[in-house]
């Protein structure tokens, strides 16, 4: 599937106006240290990162645990993205991690074959990146009108 | 051949002070005749009814409170313990989670370990088991010990060496299919189910032969009715035949092919009508809007004749799932009173929260009650046609996709998961280790690749409104449909119940107690702390004149996901601080086998 036609695809589904998402998506990605998500009162979001929560609950919830913050069997993410980078983030979520020995057995799977994590990459590091930057309480967030 | 009988004679010989008379005269009764044996706790679920009920007495309601911890053993492992120990004779088995490894612990000498086993696998199983590596242990049969490995390697292990009989894969791991759940022994046959309802796999039943582990049959919970191994005029559903592709009507095109309908749970046996029972699990993707039909047969209790697999009847509990209630739960087999009237009953604690009461030689439908008065999802069973009155305002495919449906009773981890509840003889009451938490369920499209999660929904869960406890210890009457006493537990009770004719009703909760109850008023008798959360089964068995009771702790599995941080944000303005502390404030990981005796 090209990136495109996955885009347009995410875009359907979501009922986006192409434009809103262009805009966050810009911003993202032309100052790594500006802020890839858009959060107010601690619960409104904008589309790109309540997009990222629906992902995360589909793909990542099931070990990572609610909101991010880990499980009995795999490490609290609001921890783990003070200290790493975007790029170390998406390089993990891609090719996955494996600590196999007596005393670990930390397996993550390598999602560079999934499309609905592959193309929804940005949206998911935004919404642990404001979960972990403690801007975005607990709980299912609000998306913002307009975004 | 002549090796099995001489081992045979050898674990015969092991179990002193006990009576088995004729055991050598057909192998096929071997296992019957242990489970007749109340010293031994010889399958998963105490027997082929799936009761777990043990008719030991020594350990009573008048003497429970002097028991104490006897001796303890640690499997090295750190993740979640589902299932319990099997005891045989002066011999305990017991299996953890990845990498599987089995122990024999011997009895005669204070549980030095006779054997272990331990199989290499490929760790990229793991993240491809659904929640947490459990296993819910082994199962014995004609001197060998049966385990269902994570890499879907079914192996049979000599009993009393540990060697490798024979092994056969029953699954593809690379496209989300695993091993979880215990095998069942019966008639000379090994019966397995898969996991993976989570990977768009396709579930299916399966009998191997003990001896060999040649296959014999494998029915699938979707698809063609020959896949399926239905007769359409002969299997029944209602009371009436199913008819010509049950299973393919209720989908769109060809989304039975990802269809789920895993098959992770408990098997039970009838032998008077030669019936195996079990339940299969959530239809692929989560998101029911993008699969629109009943998705038959999952959700489902199946009655299959267990030589040749065909199906006798079917009921299906949760048509079109639309909230991951899994029909995998444990199947009961009693003859109880119903209304008065004394019946061949299958009772089946659904994760929907509804206790189903059929009669197991029909498959009809005689009750369906909430075992949880918080359940809102439906308001009832229609007895006549077996349907939920599903409440719309609770339903996530009505709501639509990207839609956040709010406030659902019970959340996807159901009233009751896999720890499966027990039937007293003594009471005739049912006693049933329950979650009590409710969710937010948002469905939307998602796409199938294999190995890749096919969820497409996305939850949050809490208690219900205005209360703290995430869980009870209920006794349920079928007689009645009424629940007889709730004991609130702060987290759920993710731990097998165990009753025994002294009165007492035992089980496990996530903070690690064992705790120990009167069966008629569910009054605390005993408890203790275990090193870790119980997630495991409680089990009894007697040695040396002595009865003890066997529970595995090392917190994990669907309940340790909110292991770290608890369920929802710990704010006072909920209240209720307890339930939503974070169950790491109470206990750590760690597989412990703890023996109990006075």
């Amino acid at each position: 599937m090209s990136f495109a036609s996955s885009l347009i695809r995410g875009f359907a589904l979501l009922g986006l106006l192409t434009v809103s998402y262009v805009g966050v998506a810009h911003a993202a990605d032309a100052t790594p240290d500006a802020k890839p998500y858009v959060v107010k009162n601690g619960d409104e979001v904008d589309m790109n990162t309540y997009k990222g929560f629906l992902y995360y609950g589909d793909e990542c919830l099931r070990c990572h645990g609610p909101d991010g913050m880990g499980s009995s069997y795999a490490p609290n993410l609001t921890q783990a993205l003070k200290t790493m980078t975007k790029v170390q983030f998406e390089t993990t979520v891609m090719s996955g991690i494996k600590q196999v020995s007596n005393s670990s057995d930390l397996v993550m799977p390598a999602f560079g074959t999934n499309p609905d994590v592959v193309d929804n990459l940005n949206s998911i590091y935004a919404y642990l990146k404001a979960r972990s930057d403690g801007v975005l309480k607990r709980g299912h967030p609000h998306h913002l009108p307009g975004t | 051949m002549r090796s099995f009988k001489t081992k045979l004679a050898l674990g015969v010989c092991a179990l002193a002070g006990t009576a088995l008379v004729g055991l050598g005269a057909a192998r096929a009764d071997d296992l019957t005749q242990l489970i007749k044996n109340p010293a031994n706790w010889a399958t998963p679920l105490g027997n082929y009814a799936g009761q777990r009920y043990s008719t030991l007495s020594q350990i009573n309601t008048r003497n429970a409170k002097e028991l104490r911890p006897i001796w303890t053993f640690s499997t090295g492992v750190l993740r979640g313990h589902e299932g319990g120990p099997l005891v045989i004779g002066n011999m305990m088995y017991l299996s953890t989670p990845f990498p599987n490894k089995v122990f024999a612990l011997d009895l005669n000498h204070d549980g030095r370990i006779a054997w272990s086993y331990v199989p290499k696998q490929d760790p990229n199983v793991i993240p491809v088991m659904c929640c947490d590596t459990v296993n819910r242990g082994v199962a014995y049969g004609d001197g060998m010990i049966f385990l269902h490995q994570a890499d879907t390697t079914l192996v049979a292990l000599d009993a009393q060496t540990g060697k490798v009989v024979w092994s056969v894969k029953t699954g593809n791991p690379a496209v989300g299919e695993t091993g979880t759940s215990a095998p069942f022994v019966e008639g000379g046959k090994v019966f397995v189910g898969i996991s993976g309802g989570e990977f768009g796999i396709r579930g299916r039943m399966m009998a191997y032969d003990e001896k060999t582990g040649k296959p014999i049959w494998t029915a699938y919970s979707s698809g063609p009715d020959k896949d399926i191994m239905f007769n359409p005029e002969k299997t029944m559903f209602m009371g009436k035949p199913v008819g010509t592709d049950s299973s393919l009507k209720t989908w769109q095109g060809q989304q039975w092919m990802n269809g789920g309908g895993g098959t992770w749970g408990w098997i039970s046996y009838d032998p008077s009508t030669n019936t195996v029972f079990y339940g299969s699990g959530n239809p692929g993707t989560w998101n029911p809007t993008q699969r629109p039909g009943d998705n038959k047969w999952s959700m489902t209790i199946f009655a299959r004749d267990a030589d040749t697999g065909m199906a006798k009847w079917v009921y299906q509990m949760t048509p079109h799932d639309q909230w991951d209630y899994d029909g995998v739960n444990e199947m009961i087999l009693a003859n109880v009173p119903v209304h008065g009237k004394m019946t061949p009953a299958l009772v089946h604690f659904d994760r929907n929260g509804f206790a189903y009461v059929l009669n197991r030689n029909t498959g009809e439908l005689l009750e369906a009650n909430k075992y949880d008065p918080a359940v809102n999802w439906a308001t009832h069973v229609d007895l006549k046609t077996g349907v939920p009155q599903v409440v719309s305002e609770y339903a996530p495919g009505d709501q639509g996709a990207d839609h956040n449906t709010q406030n659902v009773c019970p959340a996807a981890l159901g009233s009751k998961d896999e720890q499966p509840a027990s039937y007293s003889q003594m009471t005739h009451m049912f006693y049933v280790p329950t979650n009590h938490v409710c969710m937010d369920y948002e469905p939307f499209k998602v796409s199938y690749t294999a190995g890749q999660p096919f969820v497409g929904a996305t939850l949050s869960m809490y208690p219900p409104k205005g209360q703290d406890n995430l869980g009870n210890f209920i006794a349920y009457d079928v007689n009645t449909g009424k629940i007889k006493w709730s004991d609130p537990e702060p987290f759920s009770v993710w731990s097998g119940a165990l009753t025994t004719g002294g009165g007492i009703a035992a089980y496990g909760t996530l903070d690690g107690q064992l705790k120990v109850v009167d069966q008629r008023t569910g009054k605390l008798l005993y408890a203790f702390k275990t090193p870790s959360g119980i997630i495991g089964n409680v089990n009894t068995y007697e040695h040396d004149g002595k009865q003890y009771l066997a529970v595995l702790s090392g917190v994990g599995g669907w309940a340790g996901i909110g292991m770290a941080a608890g369920l929802t944000e710990d704010t006072a303005g909920l209240g209720a601080v307890g339930a939503y502390k974070a169950l790491s404030n109470y206990t750590q990981l760690g597989g412990v086998l703890t023996v109990f005796g006075l």
